[in-house]
């Protein structure tokens, strides 16, 4: 009994000390990503072979895209997240503010390494999602074909999943009212342009549930609460693999946009979290990830180390990039509070 | 502590001598004082750093105006003299240029930008881009480099606007709180419609709170009655059942409503099962779920002040009554019900108030027209980093509870509620 209690003792004090030791090892490199399939893909595909390769123990973090707490750590001194996983919308509010730190493209071979128009001034790109449309094709035997068929109501009859934000929405109904997709941005810069797609939206509003977590369109699509909805194309195609559904994903103007790895500023690892993210920018970690997530690589190499199978599922194969939106960041970065409010104003509405 | 004043003419002491009683007695006092305060110190320093504090810096943030002050120095300096009229000469321009320049280096320009962008959209990125280019250029005249760059530079609105910005205190985030803004000409105007909002999300936060508050009240009432007049055994079984919600977390309580209350959940089953319905209703994701989830949780609030007061209310007012020949409905509102007021008060404040600042229950069971103050308050903190502008919504919500406050003392008064 008292050897047990000893050991047990014993145990913790060692368990003790190694929790204490852990933070301050230089060995380790703290990486936030949101959680999920997606987190999951990045742990196969990046994190687990980058341990095994440089024995760099590698502590994952989980959030919910919230730029307010790279600030509160940033402005506070204490940064302890070492490289963390944005969206294009968040990278550039948070190098605006200078939260995160300016990346040196010298480290990966320029910006060409890159698709066109991903390499961020403070932000390394690393994949490319895309904000699509999907049916369950169970249900429904001749499906929707373009984006004006998700404001048909007349013939496709039901609710519809929209995404609770107005990235995506207002592109989708701009290009369903006639906008061709590569004049949607020089649109929406004007006043009339974006009364325009709110009066296109104010078409279906009745009919519309709104999603705010990438996990809830494939549920209210399943579920039949919805005929069509818009979603991160990774999350159909996961639901499609891990639950055996036939949904359908509409590609006519998808909405392009990127993920990124950035370095939070004041971070005390910078030359560790780079040669983590030129690992993860190599064309064999990138290819890998796609196993696991249906989203494009950003390295341009990556391309043809993919599965022929898993790439008509991306954004990316040519199949489905005949009609594609791209997102524009600058534009959102200059309206985006602002259309973030009037949308939340029309919403209530 | 209003003790000290010894009634004079009881004690036909000499002044001196009674000079040195009120010190005596001060000095005994000091100690005792000395000792309560001890006592209560943690608690103060408690609710001073935890509370007081944290309020402080909100409210000081609501108005707190740094970035062009700080990243722009010698272009607010410049601007002091400018006339206001047109767009202003080359040493403005330099002052700008030099300023810019320096902010490239620190990387303040996108904060720069971010804050003008809130009163004129779109000039962020014209912030960074004339910082690339006067990054790119060796020296001026400036005035050219920036006309050039971008129309905006020649604009006078601009130059008004960024005159106003670059005090150290503003109001902007207060107005924009309460729907006002500050138009170019500096004179006080509506916000446009389609970026109202704040007014309404104020007026539906109140009216929801209203609405739970009369709903506990009328549902809470009953119970609170039941448990004072009860055998003690009974009484005590139906208190447990009052207070069983307590010890289940609110997200768990608002997730069990989405469970019932869904298209396709229990509720629905069970009335499409029994014929009561022939369509499925909609009962989450509007006001009637966000009330009736908000209700479920602050019953207790409302049920237990009101349920302490009529635990102290003699049953012989009432006997009294009837033997005067006061008949039971007539006793019952004439006699107990104003007994009941000063716990009725309490209940519903608290309730009110609390349900003024719920943020978790109307996000997952209201709709988007159901989202109360708090929900932007958030908004602004995590998505936006607008912490100014949530900062002047934590203050308007201050003022509203504080307001309600003061009337409820006004109708009621503080000093006649009871909490038992």
């Amino acid at each position: 009994m008292t050897t047990m209690i000893k050991a047990r003792y014993l145990a913790l004090t060692a368990t003790a000390i190694w929790a204490l030791a852990a933070p301050a090892s230089a060995e380790d490199l703290t990486i936030t990503s949101w959680g999920g399939a997606y987190q999951k893909s990045q742990d196969e595909a990046y994190f687990k072979p980058y341990t095994a390769k440089t024995g760099t123990k590698i502590i994952q973090e989980e959030y919910n895209g919230e730029i307010a707490k790279i600030r509160a750590m940033v402005q506070s001194g204490t940064t302890n997240w070492d490289v963390v996983d944005v969206d294009a919308q968040t990278a550039q509010q948070a190098c605006d503010e200078g939260i995160i730190e300016p990346i040196d493209y010298s480290k990966f071979g320029g910006k060409a390494t890159f698709t066109k128009g991903s390499a961020f001034e403070c932000a390394v790109p690393t994949i490319i999602y895309s904000t699509i449309f999907a049916y369950d094709a169970d249900k429904i035997k001749d499906g929707p074909k373009t984006i004006a068929d998700l404001y048909d109501t007349k013939k496709w009859p039901g609710k519809r999943a929209l995404q609770k934000s107005p990235f995506g929405n207002l592109e989708f109904a701009l290009v369903a009212d006639g906008v061709p997709v590569d004049k949607v941005y020089e649109v929406l810069k004007t006043p009339a342009g974006v009364d325009r797609a709110f009066k296109k939206l104010d078409t279906i509003k009745k009919d519309t549930v709104w999603w705010e977590a990438g996990a809830q369109p494939p549920q209210l699509l399943a579920s039949g609460e919805v005929v069509m909805a818009t979603a991160w194309n990774g999350r159909i195609t996961a639901a499609n693999t891990a639950d055996k559904k036939n949904f359908k994903i509409v590609w006519d103007s998808q909405v392009l946009d990127w993920d990124f790895w950035v370095l939070p500023k004041g971070g005390k690892k910078t030359e560790a979290a780079y040669k983590f993210i030129q690992f993860a920018s190599t064309p064999g970690p990138q290819a890998e990830q796609t196993k696991y997530i249906a989203y494009g690589p950003a390295v341009v190499a990556a391309a043809e180390f993919v599965n022929p199978k898993v790439l008509a599922d991306l954004p990316t194969a040519p199949a489905n990039l005949t009609n594609a939106v791209v997102n524009d960041p600058v534009f959102w970065g200059d309206n985006g509070e602002e259309l973030r409010k009037r949308f939340n104003t029309w919403l209530a509405q | 502590m209003a003790t000290l004043d010894v009634p004079a003419p009881a004690l036909a002491l000499a002044p001196e001598a009674r000079a040195s009683l009120k010190a005596d007695l001060a000095r005994a006092q000091r100690a005792s004082k000395l000792g309560s305060l001890f006592l209560v110190a943690p608690l103060l320093l408690f609710i001073l750093v935890s509370f007081c504090v944290p309020i402080g810096i909100m409210l000081y943030r609501a108005v707190d105006n740094p970035e062009v002050a700080a990243a722009l120095p010698r272009t607010t300096a410049a601007l002091q003299s400018w006339s206001g009229q047109g767009v202003p000469d080359e040493p403005v321009f330099a002052a700008l240029a030099e300023d810019i320049r320096v902010a490239q280096k620190e990387r303040t320009t996108g904060l720069v930008g971010k804050r003008i962008n809130y009163e004129i959209p779109g000039a962020r990125s014209k912030f960074l881009k004339i910082g690339r280019e006067i990054d790119r250029t060796e020296t001026g005249p400036w005035k050219p480099v920036f006309l050039a760059s971008d129309p905006q530079w020649g604009d006078p609105k601009f130059w008004s606007v960024l005159k106003r910005t670059g005090q150290k205190l503003t109001v902007f985030y207060l107005l924009s709180a309460i729907d006002l803004r500050l138009d170019e000409n500096g004179s006080l105007s509506r916000q446009v419609p389609d970026q109202a909002i704040f007014i309404d999300v104020l007026m539906r936060t109140m009216w929801i709170s209203l609405m739970v508050t009369v709903a506990t009240l009328v549902i809470g009432y009953p119970v609170a009655y039941l448990l004072a007049t009860l055998p003690a055994k009974t009484a005590n079984v139906l208190m447990l059942l009052v207070l069983l919600p307590f010890t289940t977390s609110i997200l768990v309580r608002t997730t069990a409503w989405v469970v019932l209350l869904q298209t396709n959940g229990v509720i629905n089953d069970i009335a499409m099962a029994l014929g009561l319905i022939s369509e499925r209703v909609q009962l989450i994701f509007n006001r009637f779920g966000t009330v009736l989830a908000m209700t479920h949780i602050q019953l207790p609030f409302t049920v237990l002040p009101i349920y302490s007061v009529m635990k102290g209310i003699s049953p012989a007012y009432v006997r009294a009554a009837r033997s005067l020949g006061a008949g039971p409905f007539y006793a019952y509102t004439r006699v107990y019900m104003p007994q009941t007021l000063p716990g009725v008060g309490a209940g519903c404040l608290l309730t009110f108030i609390l349900s003024l600042g719920y943020y978790i229950t109307p996000a997952l069971v209201g709709g988007p027209a159901d989202q109360m103050i708090s929900y932007f308050v958030a908004l602004y903190t995590n998505r936006e980093l607008n912490w100014g502008q949530a900062s002047a919504l934590g203050a308007v919500l201050l003022a509203v509870t504080l307001v309600f406050y003061a009337i409820f003392n006004r109708l009621v008064g503080i000093d006649k509620v009871k909490l038992g």
